[in-house]
């Protein structure tokens, strides 16, 4: 995977896959020095014994083929730059996982884009209540799809068309208010 | 400037619609499983519901799939027409989105050089 972005719309497949409800993601560009995102989802979560062997890549959930390699390949991501990551889960109650590279080293993918990510989760899962923390030094920018959806109604979700334009808009614009704020301070 | 109250007044403007998005119309299902996201499904399906966006379809709805097993041919596109066969076309690059859904999802011609699947209609 080529950003970090994709790696965190791929965990979110799994999320979703696990019949969740509710996702959190909190993405925080400088963590102490490392680049750090966290999922954390209320899905039917792994047993201890499923938990154990995740990193395995020829251990996989799915019917067509024996081989799953969305969690080795993030493990591998992170392990690369000076990074880790952590999971944790209860079966009925969930998962949380948490993904840090050292963020100035080499090996670190860039983040790439985390709006087309968040807006292609919102527009095909329009049950799911995605709440997103996006964090760079002392700015943050926080969505609610649950406080959105209040405000737009009952009928209508994000893949309307229309809706789905101005999500597009205004994702983008929060994104890079957080970002060029962080960096007029630096 | 957006701000979250502009969803109110899209809600408002938006309401006649509705009725139309009841209908069964035509699905577009796209597979978002690792391969498919790793082959680029994340831009593929950006540009389909930009498309749709455009041309203003509310009717067309997008959903997406795990991996069905051609993980070499992702990224692999559905178009499924009420009481048509389901066509899945294979290797789709974000170009090739705006072909699919004005000749096939609009005018129902099938775009035979992509196709890799024909499944007859489930029900």
């Amino acid at each position: 995977m080529r950003e970090i972005a994709l790696h965190i719309l791929d965990l979110i497949q799994n999320s979703i896959a696990a019949s969740s409800k509710k996702v959190f993601l909190d993405v925080n560009e400088d963590e102490e020095g490392y680049f750090v995102f966290r999922i954390c989802d209320d899905g039917k979560g792994m047993s201890a014994e499923l938990l154990q062997k995740i990193r395995d890549p020829f251990v996989t959930t799915r019917l067509t083929r024996d081989i799953g390699l969305g969690i080795p390949f993030i493990a591998m991501s992170t392990e690369q730059s000076g990074g880790h990551l952590t999971i944790r889960s209860k079966e009925d109650v969930g998962t949380t996982i948490e993904a840090a590279f050292l963020r100035d080293h080499l090996d670190r993918p860039p983040l790439g884009d985390l709006a087309a990510t968040i807006r292609v989760i919102l527009a095909t899962n329009p049950d799911l209540q995605f709440i997103v923390r996006y964090r760079y030094g002392n700015n943050c920018f926080e969505f609610d799809s649950l406080a959105a959806k209040e405000i737009l109604g009952e009928e209508m979700d994000f893949s309307f068309p229309e809706v789905y334009l101005w999500l597009d808009a205004y994702l983008k614009q929060e994104i890079s208010k957080v970002r060029n704020e962080q960096e007029a301070t630096e | 400037m957006k701000t979250l109250e502009d969803l109110k007044a899209l809600r408002e403007k938006l309401k006649s619609d509705i009725k139309v998005r009841q209908n069964q119309g035509t699905k577009i299902i796209i597979g978002m499983g690792t391969c498919g996201i790793a082959a680029g499904a994340r831009e593929v399906m950006s540009a389909a519901l930009d498309e749709l966006a455009v041309r203003k379809l509310n009717d067309v709805q997008v959903q997406q799939t795990g991996c069905i097993g051609m993980c070499e041919k992702e990224v692999l596109l559905d178009v499924i027409r009420p009481n048509e066969p389901r066509i899945t076309y294979g290797n789709v690059k974000p170009a090739d989105v705006k072909r699919i859904i004005a000749d096939h999802v609009v005018n129902g011609r099938i775009i035979e050089d992509l196709v890799v699947g024909k499944i007859e209609q489930e029900s």
